[in-house]
């Protein structure tokens, strides 16, 4: 169906963006179920647009030194350390 | 302890205060929920290993109340499902069904009620979470108003939208649990004081005469005609008891859907870009820069429900499609809100059959998602307006569990308790 609003190329450049490497099989799987999902959410188009005051509002706090977790509760579950900090792979 | 339903990721016992209100008593607490010292691992692999350093609120609320936590109980991975089939860690089996789901998210924990593994559970409910296992299990589960309980130590998934709710065999003993864990919290600035110094527990009174409910049928059309019966038997059974029944519309209800599932995916996508394998995380090889390896890292520790949520949420935030998508569900949230609202001025609590269908096999479900998603369409609405909600045991179909759901105005936890624990069986 090429009136479809999905192909696979869509569902590898959102994947792109998200950060999630998908295997073809994935790639294929997607492209099919999101056409069917997004087909769905189309009805959103009916809905009017809503005048409503949001409930929550900025909760504000003086900046006051508390207890937190210490370096090493911080580290603890990293899977590579160095020196006291996390280690990441490299940016380029 | 044998574990015959998979109810349980971890088991371990850790001991809680010698008095309190739940002294005595056993509690299952669900894997997204942090237990300092005790893996939790959110039914993801992305989590098998990850050990918390400190407790969730609600669970130093628990231990505080006298509670003996006995295990950190199964989910859906990340709590994206409503059957605890895509937990990494296997399907729970249901205990009042067997061969069939517990539903979800908070399967392990409606099932470890339902089994006897645990007097009483803690789930969290994103769009029925906890309310969904409740009436497939055959147990209690509350979904309470937005803002009662902390979310401190809660992995995240859809924030305006969550809330953390008690399981129980009765009316009266998810009451207490609510108790326990309701009130403001320092940590969590979303939380209200509307729960601060509450009683829930003394509302579960079974006192509903002159009491104003309605039935929405918008609700009823969608479910199985065997659960509508059942159904119907408990709201004729609250009206012989005094209750006035009366039928509402709610038209904003057809959207309510899909607005739930692009808000909350869209949250998701937000949330889980912190699952990059640097602070936690599975320890994965890749080459290439730091975005070939989060993503590497990301293909193998989700499943493929978080994936699909994750990519979707990403894609109705994008660029083009934020207007079409998450402003129109944001839109359509609003509308939901002020449906309920206005409800809410002629009847003093809302009724639905919790779920439209009866607990689906094992393996039935998972090929299509859609199908999944339009499972939730009773319970969503209650998160996205903000409302507290419970599903009580409504009878059953054929031996299979069906829930009553009773919905309150804002804060309105004790009439919806006391409903419901006038329709208990």
């Amino acid at each position: 169906m090429s009136d479809s609003p999905v192909d696979p190329d869509d569902v590898r450049h959102v994947a792109g963006l998200a950060r999630v490497d998908l295997a073809d099989d994935e790639v294929d799987e997607f492209t099919e179920q999101f056409a069917d999902i997004l087909a769905y959410f189309e009805a959103l188009d009916e809905v009017p647009e809503v005048e409503a005051e949001p409930e929550l509002v900025n909760v504000m706090r003086s900046d006051e030194v508390s207890e937190g977790l210490t370096q090493e509760e911080a580290l603890q579950n990293a899977p590579e350390t160095e020196d006291g900090f996390f280690k990441g792979p490299s940016v380029s | 302890m044998s574990d015959e339903y998979n109810v349980f990721v971890t088991e371990e016992s850790i001991g809680g205060d010698e008095d309190g209100p739940l002294a005595d008593k056993t509690i299952a607490i669900k894997d997204n929920m942090s237990t300092d010292g005790v893996r939790t691992t959110c039914g993801s692999a992305m989590l098998a290993d990850y050990v918390p350093p400190y407790n969730a609120t609600v669970v130093d609320r628990v231990l505080e109340a006298g509670a003996t936590v006995v295990g950190k109980a199964n989910m859906d991975e990340f709590a994206m499902g409503g059957t605890t089939e895509t937990s990494a860690f296997g399907a729970t089996e249901n205990p009042a069904a067997p061969g069939r789901v517990p539903g979800g998210s908070s399967g392990g924990s409606a099932a470890a009620v339902a089994a006897g593994e645990a007097d009483l559970a803690l789930g969290s409910d994103t769009g029925g979470s906890v309310r969904n296992p409740a009436a497939f299990c055959g147990v209690v589960g509350i979904k309470p108003t937005y803002g009662l309980v902390s979310r401190y130590g809660i992995v995240a998934y859809a924030n305006s939208l969550e809330q953390v709710g008690p399981l129980a065999p009765t009316v009266q003993e998810a009451a207490l649990l609510l108790d326990v864990i309701a009130g403001s919290d320092p940590h969590d600035a979303t939380t209200n004081d509307g729960g601060d110094d509450s009683n829930y527990a003394d509302a579960a009174d079974g006192d509903v005469t002159g009491l104003t409910v309605g039935v929405i049928t918008d609700l009823i059309e969608g479910a199985d005609n065997d659960v509508v019966a059942a159904f119907q038997d408990s709201i004729a059974d609250l009206e012989s008891q005094g209750a006035e029944i009366t039928e509402v519309s709610l038209d904003s209800l057809e959207h309510a859907v899909q607005a739930y599932y692009v808000i909350a995916m869209s949250e998701a996508s937000s949330n889980l870009a912190r699952f990059d394998g640097v602070r936690y995380g599975p320890d994965v090889e890749a080459d290439g820069n730091w975005n070939d390896a989060f993503a590497a890292v990301r293909e193998e520790g989700f499943g493929p429900e978080v994936k699909r949520r994750i990519l979707l949420g990403t894609y109705a935030l994008s660029a083009g499609y934020h207007d079409k998508y998450y402003k129109k569900a944001q839109d359509a949230r609003a509308w939901v809100k002020q449906d309920f609202d206005e409800a809410f001025e002629s009847v003093d609590v809302l009724a639905s059959p919790t779920m439209p269908v009866v607990p689906p096999k094992l393996g039935d479900s998972l090929d299509d998602p859609l199908q999944l998603y339009l499972m939730d369409a009773n319970t969503v609405p209650v998160n996205l307006a903000n409302l507290p909600a419970i599903s009580v045991p409504a009878g059953d179909v054929d031996g299979l569990p069906v829930g009553l759901q009773l919905i309150g105005p804002k804060f309105g936890e004790e009439t919806v308790i006391r409903t419901a624990s006038a329709a208990e069986q």
